[in-house]
């Protein structure tokens, strides 16, 4: 055991996942420099110039070359730098990645990981604070996953690396350098579409993933300063959707909170909450809230706090579910 | 840059002009494939007027540029190709049954034998051509020695990945061949208005790739310059960018009208330069071809496409807990609960 912040935990997982000689990674500047969050430094020397490839600025080009690499059975990890430079790769993941077992009947696969940094809270420039998970969580024959801390970051990624299908891994940037634990020196999987609960309580039940985990657990912290005790779910896969776990876990409250930094229309928490009517409407006390990002593009840096999700919101929403 | 004349071996009338690539009798098995190709392009025509397939994309008139080209692959080597390149799947050993099951709308048409290397066809026009990259790339990453082959359409040169697919090729000197059948029209689109490069060959030159005019008509021609291309690839040479020019005879598909957009008589015009009678030509000169042995293999090559009609036709549909299972290796668990509702054993609900 290692305490690591979120990024080392994946730079190790990188690192144990290059040993296997099917996989590389590839992306705009993730050898030389390390990828622009540094999150792959140290990886070219360590594996060579085969194994960790900086590729030309092409998302699309990035995306089908490694579709074609898996085919062929390799097993490649692309990053794309930010969320908001996914765009242009969307043909591909969503016309051939996600569909080429489906439309040869298991006979070719693509077993690759994408990698995209994700969401707002560092001030950075347009298009570099996009939260578009739901994009991918609609597509079918995706997986989805967010880790939110170091120790699952590391577990879900190397499962991630394993898993015969195509998965699209969210970094939450905001907290590669801000939330640190003890990470294994040893290679482990945390399970593909299994949630997490992260705190205990009978009062009320919060339900987020990635970057939103640090606002809840501290919402929980706050609300238990006023005498209500919460229960916290970390998502960690968002397609498939764990729903035995989101349905006990408002069951054992009656109350639930659903919490993203994306856009609210058409988001998660819709489909969420729609989970929970169908399986448990009659053991709920109160309606189901939902603190999201708004229907707004990300606001720059100047005025990005109006829009990030924040314990305040949390909180009062889960203060209200208990008046109900 | 690429020679502004086509590379040509054989004159319409037959003649050849230079040293053949091939011996007569490997030329006379690819007459074979040739007519095997033009007798399934016609029965699924054929099929689809019959309501029995779904929207067919035929390839009359590029028989030579599909099999000329694959005709210089090792069973290792990848074939990588849209709606319209059944000739040159077949080629590499896609099978018909799986070609005729994909255009009655059954997705285990996508499903071809283990070993054959083919992927199913590409539907979005472009996107196909960088997974021929990608799969080149890893057979140089790996040292397996493979290439890989893709087919494209002068349309899909203007899309963007196009470009990225040519840019990476270049950069990382795939084992790639690109071959581009240039065959005058994007459905109602012609060549000259699709790009304003003089040719397709030229575009190579820019991402340091070299391009080939070769007249897609011509089997020997199209032959000669693939088996460069792709013994290149193999030596580690880097990428090819083939410009097949041929034209499309029939629509862009069963359901395109093209005397909307083209004058008939240019399309006669290229009737007369038909790639199978170049080649019928050049055999019976050099005593390699009777009328009693085309009819011979046509009726023998019909009768293996009646057989995988009949075979497609004899399975029954995907039921509705079929859809589902090719969604992932394993079924999730909110997949798991939509299949026991689509069969009717579960709630609607996940």
């Amino acid at each position: 055991m290692t305490e690591r912040n979120l990024a080392q935990a994946l730079n190790q997982a990188l690192d144990v996942a290059l040993a296997d000689p099917d996989v590389v990674l590839l992306g705009e500047d993730v050898a030389a420099t390390g990828g622009v969050f540094r999150i792959s430094d140290g990886l070219l020397e360590r594996h060579g110039a085969n194994k960790v490839i900086d590729t030309p600025v092409a998302e699309s080009g990035i995306i089908g070359a490694a579709f074609g690499m898996a085919v062929a059975g390799m097993k490649p990890i692309a990053e794309i730098q930010f969320m908001g430079f996914s765009y242009p790769a969307y043909d591909q993941v969503i016309s051939h990645v996600s569909r080429i077992r489906n439309r040869s009947r298991h006979r070719f696969t693509c077993p690759m990981v994408i990698r995209i940094p994700y969401g707002a809270g560092i001030g950075a420039a347009e298009h570099h604070s996009e939260s578009a998970e739901v994009i991918y969580a609609h597509t079918p024959g995706l997986k989805v996953v967010v880790p939110s801390n170091p120790y699952d970051a590391k577990g879900l990624l190397l499962a991630a690396v394993a898993d015969p299908d195509p998965v699209v891994f969210l970094e939450p940037i905001r907290l590669y350098r801000a939330v640190k634990g003890e990470v294994p020196d040893e290679a482990y999987h945390v399970p593909l579409g299994l949630a997490d609960i992260v705190a205990y309580g009978d009062d009320v039940t919060l339900i987020g993933y990635g970057a939103m985990m640090r606002e809840i657990r501290r919402s929980v912290e706050a609300l238990s300063a006023e005498g209500i005790a919460a229960t916290a779910v970390d998502l960690r896969t968002i397609s498939p959707l764990d729903t035995e776990t989101i349905v006990e876990a408002v069951r054992h409250t009656g109350r639930a909170v659903v919490v993203h930094e994306a856009p609210r229309s058409g988001g998660l928490a819709g489909e969420i909450i729609a989970l929970i009517q169908e399986h448990a409407l009659y053991d709920l006390e109160a309606p189901i809230a939902r603190v999201t990002g708004w229907d707004t593009v990300v606001p720059l840096r100047r005025a990005e706090h109006h829009y990030v999700p924040t314990v305040e919101r949390i909180v009062a929403a889960a203060r209200k579910t208990m008046e109900g | 840059m690429p020679d502004l004349a086509p590379h040509r071996l054989l004159e319409a009338d037959g003649t050849l002009i230079a040293d053949s690539p091939l011996p007569v009798e490997r030329v006379a098995d690819l007459f074979r494939r040739m007519v095997a190709a033009r007798t399934y392009d016609r029965k699924a025509t054929a099929m689809q007027k019959q309501g029995r397939l779904a929207t067919y994309a035929p390839f009359q008139g590029q028989e030579a540029a599909q099999i000329g080209a694959t005709a210089a692959l090792d069973p290792q080597d990848w074939v990588v190709g849209t709606y319209r390149d059944a000739a040159a799947m077949w080629d590499h050993g896609y099978p018909w049954v799986n070609l005729i099951l994909g255009r009655t709308g059954d997705e285990r048409g996508g499903c071809p034998p283990e070993g054959v290397n083919v992927l199913p066809p590409s539907i979005t026009v472009g996107a196909h051509m960088i997974h021929a990259v990608g799969i080149g790339w890893a057979a140089a990453l790996r040292g397996t020695g493979a290439v890989a082959m893709t087919f494209f359409g002068d349309g899909a040169t203007s899309e963007g990945d196009f470009h990225e697919a040519m840019n990476f090729a270049g950069v990382y000197a795939t084992p790639t061949v690109f071959v581009c059948q240039n065959n005058g029209w994007a459905i109602s689109m012609p060549r000259e208005r699709q790009t304003a490069s003089e040719t397709i060959a030229h575009k190579g030159v820019a991402y340091g790739v070299e391009g080939v005019l070769v007249d897609g008509n011509d089997l020997l021609a199209v032959y000669d310059v693939a088996q460069r291309a792709v013994a290149k690839a193999r030596e580690g040479g880097g990428p090819t960018l083939i410009e097949a020019v041929t034209y499309r005879i029939g629509p862009h598909t069963t359901t395109d009208d093209d005397r909307r957009y083209r004058p008939d008589a240019a399309v006669e015009e290229w009737r007369l330069l038909d790639p199978l009678q170049r080649v019928r030509a050049y055999l019976a000169a050099n005593d390699a071809w009777s009328e009693e042995w085309e009819r011979a293999i046509e009726e023998a090559e019909s009768e293996a496409v009646e057989q995988a009609v009949t075979e497609a036709e004899a399975m029954a549909a995907l039921g509705p807990g079929d859809i589902f299972d090719a969604m992932y290796a394993e079924l999730t668990g909110p997949l798991q609960a939509q299949r026991e509702a689509s069969t009717g054993s579960g709630l609607d609900r996940t």
